[in-house]
């Protein structure tokens, strides 16, 4: 798996392949055989799993390589014989489940292939399970790509002997917007709720009663048949009202071997054999999922979990799975659209243009806001502005064009809160170091520690793995975070509690012998060999706190590991998206490195100016500083301050805008060039690690890639890029190669004295939720209706001061404006309060213009009407439940 | 294609040693009969032409004098017998019962599709001639028994072969083949049939869908044949949601129900043209 072109590269890439993991060596090994074949394995290996290597096939249902052995389904039934004590090769008296059965040695395991009577018991489990299984194939999601149509096929009776009624369940049921349940179908392996309880640990449906009403069903005072209070808080309600809302449930889609278990959003939509399937990355997070896209006619019907062991093992989560409906949404831009100007002046409307004269329009207003006519203007030079959704290709050709084209290094691909002090951190700690931290590493670690990184809602995968290991009891967990979420809760997590703002603080406390037990306790657990400490996106907005982290991790020897929210994040650091770094972490004020990327790009010399971040291009821009800004990929609600970079784009003389689909910026350029979605494209995303995860295209499409797009308009500018393909992108960043001069010097803020805190007033924390209000959401009104509901948390004595009582809402305001929320009271530091960032009802950024570590009002909300966008139970979309019919 | 060697078949096992194939390659592509039949001049010698021997013994006398116009027994017998040519298409006849005509997709009793959209069909044709998105029925607009319904359901008569397999592997019976062959058009867009234009007349009893199932009935029941026609229930829900719906009793009527839809009646149109210009 390597993203670099066919020949071998001089130097090492600039993102190099992740080398393959040796396998490890098998010692104890038990030799034994199945079908008369000899075999040897480690010890400890289940009979189906020695049987699989050996191509043997065995029929099952509950088994999966990733779960607990269950025995659940007994459709593996073999016959075994095996050594006696007095070491005599002796019949097991009944058939075993191959998928229960260690091998031990000498043992011979004879299958449904050498075995009459194996062959016969499975014959029998399969007649059984099929007494109460529904002729319902025809209609059935998983027709045609079934394991129990499959193996009745290849281990069933030809016809049945059963003549009764069979035992029937309404249908289906809707566990919750998205998982639909036909209770008729199952046939009890269980492997969802082994999924749920050992994998996700959201344990939402589970066994119920006996026999044959045995059946899995959520907590449902119907189903279960008990009165009185329901188990759960509306905190664990998802937003259409339905406990246990959980962020990995379309897992259990997709390991159900039966149709008992589909989703909303694929009910009926198609067949196996209409599908064209295609390998691909989710473009959700910066984990690198391996999805398969499943598409019919140009239009993608459905994703499933891909099979990478060295990622995300066979899980995804439901935003990579079920969000992709962006992507083909009606607002999808489709040919360039260029911007007439009224008489006075003032922008008038989008008009649709020809490719040659949209790259003709923007190259003339990109020309003149370089070098404007008139001296004495101030608005002069470009910036370029890209998001964090794009794949390793298209943001080098960003950062190229800045550089080549418009001669600037004012380009910055951090749409969010961020820092100088990030900046350097990411020169200095991130950029050209992949791989040093990984997935594998986090299985191992003793210990690992997050600091402004809620690793279920932000980091999906890594939370899922974390998971994982500590239920093996191989890892512990500890957050700096402002409460104890579920999901550190689920990781049996220690929470290190830091009022938002003082994460600098509190990493400087972990020191051996520190006088606050759990700090002591947690320079401990760093010290030992192996422990990693994840830092997110989210210190960006702590001063100090990287500089922090810097030093705990040389303090403590435990690696350190940047894992941003977004899938283009560290692609971005790679190529230098950022105004003092050129690709490879070349430091921009290195004349050494300049060099070195000029002789590679064929230029004379490159700007030598270190250039304005984000937020400084934005306040320049709406000062009226700027002459010009190409926007890429950008929600202008995801800014720091939306309402300042409205401001800007509305001041900016020309903007440029590539986008899939209409937006904010759109709303306010001059050109807009489409681009192709993810599916449209073949790339390559970089995850946290720095693993090139490169996909193909999967769909026909005449759309261009943005670093075609760019390509042709630095034509138009008369400046050859030559990133025309995706060939041309990959040998030119092999000839860039990685970098071993010095890198930018280490951060060193020190954290400044957290604000005092008046009357009336809390500091916010806030956090984005896996499912919420993103724009690559939309479309998708099953997946929305699982979203955890939005809730404002504060603590016991908060809440006391100010009067309210669990479930009152809470109103917080800032001079901007208010979010008011129903208020949950948690276990965590006074005078804090956490909102959803970027949830329905709850826009933070866009309502407050607050982040994570300011001061906001907080209120008792006088008792009206809902305000709007805060959802309410009934207007959810989904089925009704029919239980209990 | 018999005259064109085959590289496949040249290597597959004939039970020669290769050798020997090896040192004829011109035969390779004929057949061996040939090559031993062939004198032994060499290749550029024409063979010696053979008479040609007829069978049929040689007649005698005055059998032999009248053979010239006895072929006209033939003729003049086949005056007086019944002709067989059919006047197509002046004078239609039709087809045998069991002949595989143009699909239709038929409904139950009660006027509720029995298609639903499992796809079947379009996956045992071989001809890639059906397509069919199934769609979820709810209790707004339930146009089949149970919780699937065939939402799209084309099939393209320019592909069809009529092979009948689409029938076969209908698990409710909902396709079958009339005896309808009269499928012409000038568009290639004219032969592709939609769901309205395929789904079978409404009868007497029976009510457009969509509409609820019989009220307690499973789909179960429906597969059984026990539905007989459409009941006050239903009829009493069809007017509720559409007043003006011409199956009710007091609506318009079976023939305005029955309409054809718009590919239909552009192919019927088509074939009446022609029939008309071809008949005398």
């Amino acid at each position: 798996m390597t993203i670099t072109s066919p020949q071998p590269a001089t130097s090492t890439p600039l993102v190099p392949a992740a080398p393959v993991e040796p396998r490890p060596e098998v010692t104890d090994a038990v030799t034994f055989s199945i079908d008369g074949i000899e075999t040897s394995v480690a010890k400890g290996t289940l009979v189906i799993r020695a049987a699989e290597q050996l191509g043997i096939q065995i029929p099952r249902f509950c088994d999966h390589p990733l779960l607990a052995p269950a025995g659940a389904c007994r459709q593996c039934l073999v016959e075994v014989w095996a050594p006696g004590r007095d070491g005599k090769l002796a019949k097991m008296p009944k058939p075993q489940a191959s998928c229960t059965l260690e091998a031990t040695p000498g043992m011979e395991v004879r299958t449904q292939h050498t075995s009459a009577e194996a062959d016969k018991a499975q014959h029998g489990v399969m007649e059984l399970l099929l007494v109460n299984h529904p002729l319902d194939c025809p209609v059935c999601d998983k027709g045609g790509e079934c394991p129990l149509q499959n193996q009745a096929m290849s281990n069933g009776r030809a016809t049945s002997r059963f003549v009764d009624v069979k035992r029937t369940f309404p249908k289906p049921i809707s566990i919750s917007t998205q998982i639909l349940l036909d209770r008729e179908r199952c046939v009890l392996c269980q492997r969802c709720t082994r999924f749920s309880e050992e994998v996700a640990g959201d344990v939402w449906i589970d066994l119920q009663k006996r026999g044959a009403h045995q059946q899995i069903g959520t907590f449902d005072t119907d189903v279960l048949g008990f009165a009185g209070e329901t188990p759960v808080g509306a905190a664990t309600q998802d937003t259409a009202g339905r406990p246990f809302a959980s962020y990995f449930s379309g897992n259990t889609v997709q390991i159900c071997p039966v149709g008992a278990l589909t989703s909303a959003a694929y009910r009926f939509r198609s067949r196996p054999f209409d599908l064209v399937s295609t390998p691909s990355i989710a473009e959700h997070d910066s984990q690198g999922s391996a999805i398969r896209v499943d598409h019919r006619r140009g239009v993608v019907l459905r994703r499933l979990a891909g099979d990478d062991p060295t990622v995300n093992q066979e899980w995804i989560t439901d935003k990579d799975r079920f969000a992709f409906a962006w992507q083909s949404a009606p607002d999808r831009i489709r040919t360039p659209l260029v911007r007439a100007r009224n008489a006075d002046g003032t922008r008038g409307e989008l008009e649709p243009a020809s490719w040659v004269e949209a790259l003709d329009v923007a190259a003339a207003g990109l020309l003149a806001a370089q070098a404007p006519v008139d001296p004495r203007e101030e608005a002069v030079g470009v910036a370029v502005l890209a998001g964090g959704r794009l794949t390793l290709e298209d943001a080098y050709a960003y950062s190229k064009l800045a550089r080549v084209a418009l001669d600037t290094n004012d380009v910055d691909g951090r749409a969010r809160p961020h820092s100088a002090e990030e900046e350097a951190f990411l020169g200095h700690h991130v950029a050209g170091r992949t791989l040093e931290v990984t997935f594998a590493d986090l299985d191992r670690a003793p210990a690992v520690l997050l600091v402004g990184l809620e690793a279920e809602e932000e980091a999906g995968i890594a939370f899922l793995r974390l998971r994982t290991a500590v239920v093996k009891k191989r890892t512990r967990v500890l957050s700096v975070a402002a409460l104890e979420s579920r999901g550190l809760q689920r990781l049996s997590g220690t929470l290190l509690a830091a009022a938002p703002g003082t994460e600098a603080e509190v990493l400087d406390g972990i020191v051996a012998g520190a006088s606050d037990d759990v700090l002591a306790d947690a320079a401990d657990a760093l010290g030992a060999d192996g422990a990693v400490i994840l830092v997110g996106e989210r210190l960006a907005a702590v001063a100090g706190g990287f500089s922090a982290a810097l030093r705990l991790a040389a303090r403590t020897g435990a690696r350190l590991a940047w894992v941003p929210r977004r899938v283009g994040e560290r692609s971005a650091v790679e190529v230098g998206l950022l105004p003092t770094l050129l690709p490879g972490g070349r430091p921009v004020a290195d004349s050494a490195a300049r060099v070195d990327v000029a002789a590679v790009w064929g230029v004379e010399h490159l700007p030598e100016t270190p250039g304005r971040s984000t937020g400084e291009i934005l306040a320049d821009a709406a000062a009226g500083r700027l002459g010009g800004l190409v926007v890429g990929g950008l929600e202008l609600a995801d800014l720091p301050d939306p309402a300042l970079a409205r401001a800007a784009l509305d001041r900016v003389p020309f903007v440029v805008s590539l986008e899939v689909r209409r937006s904010e910026v759109t709303d306010r350029a001059d050109v807009v060039f489409p681009v192709a979605p993810p599916v449209e494209k073949g790339g390559t995303f970089v995850t946290w690690e720095g693993r090139p995860r490169p996909f193909p295209q999967a769909l026909v499409s005449h759309e261009l890639a943005d670093h075609r797009v760019l390509d042709r308009l630095a034509d138009a500018l008369g400046v050859e890029l030559g990133l025309g393909s995706l060939a041309a992108v990959h040998a030119e960043l092999d000839q860039l190669g990685g970098w071993d001069g010095a890198r930018i010097a280490a951060p060193a803020v020190d954290a400044p004295e957290p604000p005092a805190v008046e009357p009336g007033h809390a500091v916010l924390a806030t956090w984005h939720q896996l499912l919420d209000a993103g724009r690559l959401q939309s479309g998708e009104p099953f997946l929305a209706g699982t979203a955890k509901r939005p809730v404002a948390r504060l603590s016991a004595g908060t809440a006391e001061q100010l009067g309210l009582r669990d479930g009152d809402r809470v109103a917080v305001s800032t001079d901007a404006g208010t979010i008011t929320l129903p208020a949950v009271l948690t276990d965590m530091p006074d005078l804090v309060v956490w909102l959803p960032t970027n949830s329905v009802g709850s826009h933070v950024r866009d309502v407050l213009h607050a982040d994570a570590g300011d001061l906001v009002r907080i209120a008792a909300a006088p008792h009206e009407v809902a305000t709007a966008g805060t959802s309410d139970e009934d207007d959810a979309p989904g089925r009704d439940e029919e239980v209990g019919a | 294609m018999a005259d064109k060697p085959k590289p496949a078949r040249k290597a597959a096992p004939t039970g020669k040693p290769a050798g020997q194939q090896a040192r004829k390659p011109a035969a390779a592509g004929q057949p061996s009969k040939a090559v031993a039949a062939r004198p032994k001049g060499g290749e550029v010698a024409t063979p010696a032409p053979e008479g040609y021997q007829s069978l049929i013994e040689p007649r005698t006398g005055l059998a032999e004098l009248l053979a010239p116009v006895g072929g006209f027994g033939v003729t003049l017998s086949n005056m007086f017998r019944k002709t067989v040519t059919e006047q197509y298409p002046s004078e239609k006849v039709p087809a045998k019962p069991r002949y595989h005509g143009r699909h239709q997709l038929n409904r139950y009793a009660d006027g509720l599709e029995k298609c639903i959209g499992c796809e079947l069909c379009a996956w045992a044709c071989p001809a890639d001639a059906i397509y069919v998105e199934g769609g979820d029925n709810t209790p707004d607009a339930q146009f089949s028994p149970g919780e699937r319904y065939g939402r799209v359901y084309q099939i393209n008569y320019l592909r069809c072969i009529f092979c009948g397999l689409c029938i076969e592997a209908c698990p409710t019976r909902a396709l079958t083949m009339t005896n309808e062959y009269e499928l012409a058009g000038p568009t290639r867009a004219g032969m592709i049939w939609e769901k309205e234009d395929l789904l079978a007349p409404l009868r007497e009893g029976m009510l457009a869908a969509p509409h609820p199932m019989v009220e307690g009935t499973t789909h179960t029941d429906y597969y059984r044949g026990e539905i007989t026609h459409a009941t006050d229930a239903q009829r009493a829900w069809v007017a509720e949601h559409r007043p003006d719906d011409p199956t009710l009793p007091g609506g318009a009527g079976l023939d305005v129900a029955n309409e054809l839809a718009p590919t239909a009646a552009a192919m019927a149109a088509t074939v009446a043209a022609a029939t008309k210009q071809g008949s005398r």
